[in-house]
């Protein structure tokens, strides 16, 4: 066991790093900016977390992971806390991660409230199937070029 | 501050709403009309759902009597229900679902959007987290309302028995009572007549494109959201939505 105030938070950061999005597992929690406040203290770590949809399943597990994570780091003492305000925004995804989601087959969000471009073919000549998707986050839309569709994160 | 059994109520009506809405459109999962259609009511139901945590946690909080959310939503019989009656009634068929939401979703973006500046902070904060869904569930709704109305004869025919189905049903949401000038008081949250504005431009405006027309009549129900008198049909949904509580009390997994 690691005691918790030999740790430094950047230290924690970089591990949350590692930790994946249990929906989404090409960018990590922290990509993801869900991860808002990781305070180390005598009484252990406490790491703020806010919910990216409120009824998204995915939340307990990203809990659970980060939790695991941390453990097999040797830090056992982790707490959460959940903060509602100010509200997840699709905003707070990294460039990183934003990249990702597009190496992946996932079409970033974009402010204009469609994809940009089709993320197998780049093409621009894209079609909505439905405001809703696979997850809560995102949409179905559909490349009219490679045919293909393909997932959109939903900007809020 | 309001007292807190005003706020309870409160947050209780914020909570069923949500919650009793949420469950109606949970049983069109699997059944829906089309692969797109089922995933979008899952999908706003689950966002409901989530809402609903948010709020009878509060709810239980406030209350002080150590009930957390789930017994709030599983242990509590029709009676104790603070829901509107709109949200209640059966689905029917696609179109009503369809209506009902837009006519909750048309009242519940404005007034989540007066809640964000609530003296609460709690009740502020979860607005804002919830907003941001409504606003997307109204796009949604405003649009199917639309390509039905504007469908064909059949589609038409359809939403408008629909319509004069669940209009007599929509005007208790902004009944104002005495829980509500009450919570008006404090700063809570306005009185929700003072969303009728808004609520009537968003019916308009889609009606029009929808080939819907509303009807003359202003007459609402009552009886949901003071819980005086719920139909009959919430007694029903509660039997299966809490069967399991009610079979296996205090069961967890």
């Amino acid at each position: 066991m690691v005691e918790a105030q030999t740790i430094s938070e950047a230290q924690v950061w970089e591990w949350l790093e590692d930790v994946p999005d249990p929906e989404i597992p090409v960018i990590s929690v922290v990509d993801l900016g869900v991860i808002r406040d990781v305070d180390v203290s005598d009484e252990g770590v406490i790491v703020t977390i806010t919910p990216t949809y409120s009824g998204c399943p995915a939340m307990s597990i990203i809990s659970l992971d980060v939790e695991l994570a941390l453990a097999k780091r040797g830090l056992e003492k982790v707490h959460f806390k959940t903060r509602l305000s100010p509200a997840w925004t699709t905003d707070w995804l990294s460039e990183k991660g934003r990249a990702s989601l597009e190496d992946y087959g996932i079409a970033p969000p974009q402010p204009a409230g469609g994809p940009e471009r089709c993320p197998h073919c780049q093409s621009k000549n894209v079609e909505k199937v439905s405001q809703f998707g696979s997850t809560a986050c995102k949409a179905q839309w559909r490349c009219r070029d490679c045919l293909e569709p393909f997932d959109y994160f939903k900007c809020i | 501050m309001a007292t807190d059994s005003a706020l309870f109520e409160f947050l209780l009506r914020q909570g069923d709403n949500s919650l009793v809405l949420g469950h109606r459109l949970s049983e069109w999962c699997g059944m829906g009309p089309a692969l797109e259609e089922d995933i979008a009511l899952a999908n706003t139901a689950l966002d409901l759902i989530g809402q609903t945590r948010l709020w009878l946690s509060y709810a239980g909080e406030v209350e002080g009597a150590g009930r957390s959310e789930d017994d709030l939503a599983y242990l509590r019989d029709a009676y104790d229900f603070r829901n509107a009656l709109l949200l209640e009634v059966p689905n029917e068929d696609f179109g009503r679902t369809i209506l009902r939401e837009f006519f909750f979703d048309a009242f519940q973006l404005p007034w989540l959007h007066a809640l964000i500046d609530s003296a609460d902070e709690r009740v502020a904060e979860i607005a804002a987290k919830s907003a941001k869904e409504a606003s997307y569930h109204l796009e949604r709704s405003a649009e199917t309302v639309i390509a039905l109305g504007d469908g064909t004869d059949e589609s038409n025919a359809k939403m408008t028995a629909a319509l004069t189905y669940l209009w007599p049903f929509a005007g208790e949401l902004m009944v104002d009572d005495e829980v509500d000038h009450a919570i008006a008081e404090a700063g809570v949250a306005p009185l929700p007549s003072t969303i009728k504005p808004a609520w009537n431009a968003t019916i308009s405006g889609t009606f029009k494109e929808a080939l819907l027309t509303r009807p003359d009549s202003d007459f609402a129900h009552a009886g949901g959201r003071n819980g005086f008198r719920h139909t009959e049909h919430l007694g029903h949904m509660l039997a299966q939505m809490q069967v399991l509580q009610r079979s296996h009390p205090g069961a967890a997994w």
